[in-house]
């Protein structure tokens, strides 16, 4: 279990330099981010000036041990933009993100599982199949989409719910503001949460139908419910709990392209996370932020893979860690 | 041809509705692609063909539209159906280059990693991984926002890094499953090589699910498409997407112009449900054992 979890850090370590080399490599070839510091009238001398500061100069290799040194340490080097340090930047916009993901795939989890054991059990009932006809546009529609329909339906059309930013706040513990604790920011929360939990559930959802339909078929099903076992108690304690297993893969490996939407959720709300940063950041070509963003970015990913796993292992006691290779 | 027709396959097929529908929508979506430039009133691409006088034009069965601007125009007083068309365009030429180049790709990486396993297979599968757990949507995104040259081939590329992922992992499996096969020892005991018992053999018996996951990658790719181009990563401005349109439109959906992102909106859905339609019937025909409400 240790050697398994150590040989896991170990490759996210790997993962982790490789991304920041290929950020690296690909900021080298690409732009040169003097022109857009000093600005595109600046003389040759100013140019240099920026191009020393901001130690531009230097050698490939070199620039690259610089920045991991500094990143170990935490620090990421200044936006070009703002002149602040990215960390803080990041660190100040990371709540509101989190928050929305949170709520996000509560949702997803809550509405994918329920609706699909329902699906279920019943394939053949009009409800079962006006769900499952919902999860194919769920699966369908391109985030974006979800989200400007939300807004047609909700705020123009029935004017019903906020779509600009966070509304009100409260600060807790440091820099954490939260958005949960009061009418008016739940009331922002709702439609993002939806936009942004709207592909997963789908996902989730046909993960748990398809899941449920194989383990139904069992013949331990069939066994418990020759010798009278409750039918709650056989969907969801003997049923439910093997169907989950994909499902708890798939919704770590579905961390990724929730941070993806929640940049295309963010920017369609205006919502003040990490999210709406990067793109800011893309469009004024702030490579600091940019790396950072992915940096940060992958240590989360690595980090939810490996908890999922360990979480696979409780679920699935069969799995031997130590054995786990490619087979 | 006959053949065909009276096959089993076709058989399923013609008896259930939503995949032929779902063809028809796809084959008349093509169809307006293809002859865009013949069928569309307008060249949206054309800036000199453009009037700002006709900008913001409803439909025209709503009052102030007029012809032959049947859908309306946009604010640059580009005919939104000469512009769908268009954008269908670059929606399918996206669709069809990544399926064609990133499948070639995949396939092979899957094939040569499922029959000599040993290192290749340990780091193109790692490779995978963390390809798949980093999405496709966020590589693509930040590929493009860093390279600033934006373009239909840029967006195809940026799309087949992540793309071929699927194909690979899908294929080493199927490959892992046949190469146990009686036939595949047969084949060696009477000496065929390596690489005949590789295409011959393996190839065309592997590659039916590969069909699912194309049909699965078309739709993600043209979603993927729209998406990049919402956010301005991805095609440029002058030639309009669907993803674009809709970015473009939703300034005005606050003023009740709504037809600016509806139309495009109601294309690209229509593409890719259709799609994913095709898709879950494929999946039932190739693995029969869950069928459609029958267990």
């Amino acid at each position: 279990m240790y050697r398994y979890v150590i040989t896991r850090l170990t490759q996210g370590v790997v993962v982790l330099l490789v991304v920041s080399f290929i950020c690296f490599g690909m900021f080298q070839f690409i732009g040169d981010p003097v022109v857009t510091l000093a600005g595109q009238y600046a003389t040759q001398a100013q140019q240099e000036e920026v191009r020393i500061k901001m130690g531009l100069d230097k050698p490939f290799y070199i620039q690259y041990f610089i920045f991991l040194k500094n990143a170990l340490r935490g620090n990421f080097g200044l936006s070009y933009v703002t002149q602040t340090p990215v960390l803080g930047l990041i660190f100040e916009r990371l709540p509101a993100s989190i928050e929305l993901a949170i709520s996000a795939m509560l949702i997803a989890l809550i509405l994918g599982i329920g609706l699909g054991v329902i699906a279920s059990l019943n394939p053949r009932h009009f409800i079962s199949r006006f769900i499952m006809v919902g999860s194919l546009f769920g699966i369908s529609l391109p985030t974006f989409l979800t989200g400007i329909l939300l807004i047609i339906i909700f705020a123009v059309k029935l004017r019903l719910l906020p779509v600009f930013g966070r509304g009100e706040v409260i600060k807790i513990a440091g820099n954490w503001r939260t958005g949960f604790f009061t009418i008016d920011g739940l009331r922002h929360l709702i439609l993002p949460a939806f936009t942004l939990g709207t592909y997963q559930m789908a996902v989730l959802l046909r993960l748990t139908r398809g899941g449920m339909l194989e383990v139904l078929r069992e013949d331990y099903i069939r066994t418990a419910r020759a010798k009278g076992v409750p039918p709650k108690i056989i969907i969801f304690k003997h049923a439910l709990r093997n169907a989950l297993i994909p499902i708890v893969t798939m919704s770590g490996l579905q961390f990724g392209s929730l941070i993806a939407f929640s940049t295309v959720t963010e920017t369609i709300f205006q919502w003040p996370g990490a999210g709406n940063l990067l793109l800011t950041a893309i469009y004024e070509t702030d490579y600091p932020v940019i790396v950072s963003y992915i940096m940060i970015a992958s240590i989360f990913i690595l980090c939810i893979n490996l908890v999922v796993d360990i979480l696979y292992g409780f679920l699935n006691p069969k799995i031997r860690y130590t054995e786990i290779k490619y087979k | 041809m006959i053949r065909v027709f009276k096959s089993k396959r076709f058989y399923h097929y013609i008896k259930d509705i939503s995949a032929v529908t779902s063809s028809l929508i796809l084959i008349i979506m093509l169809i307006g692609a293809i002859f865009a430039p013949i069928i569309a009133p307008q060249n949206p691409y054309d800036m000199k063909g453009l009037y700002l006088e006709d900008s913001l034009k409803p439909p025209i069965w709503m009052e102030g539209g007029r012809a032959p601007f049947i859908l309306g125009t946009d604010d640059q007083g580009r005919d939104i159906l000469s512009t769908i068309l268009y954008g269908c365009r670059v929606s399918f030429t996206v669709g069809f280059s990544v399926i064609i180049i990133a499948g070639i790709i995949g396939v092979t990486i899957g094939l040569l990693a499922g029959f000599y396993k040993g290192l290749l297979d340990a780091v193109t599968m790692r490779l995978a991984d963390t390809i798949f757990s980093f999405s496709n949507t966020l590589i693509a995104m930040l590929f493009l926002g860093v390279l600033k040259k934006h373009g239909i081939g840029t967006v195809i590329l940026a799309i087949i890094i992540t793309d071929w992922v699927r194909y690979a992992r899908v294929m080493r499996g199927s490959v892992l499953s046949v190469k146990e096969e009686d036939y595949i020892s047969a084949a060696k005991a009477i000496g065929a090589s390596n690489l005949r018992i590789m295409f011959k053999h393996i190839l065309s018996n592997a590659i039916p699910p590969i069909w699912v996951i194309t049909a699965v990658n078309f739709g993600d790719a043209i979603m993927l498409e729209a998406t990049l181009s919402f956010l301005g990563v991805g095609i440029p401005i002058n030639k309009p997407s669907l993803g674009m349109m809709i970015s473009m439109g939703r300034k005005y959906i606050y003023a009740g112009k709504l037809w600016l992102v509806v139309f495009p909106a109601v294309a690209l859905a229509s593409i890719v449900v259709s799609i994913n339609l095709l898709a879950d019937w494929l999946r039932e025909e190739i693995n029969p054992k869950i069928y459609k409400g029958q267990s």
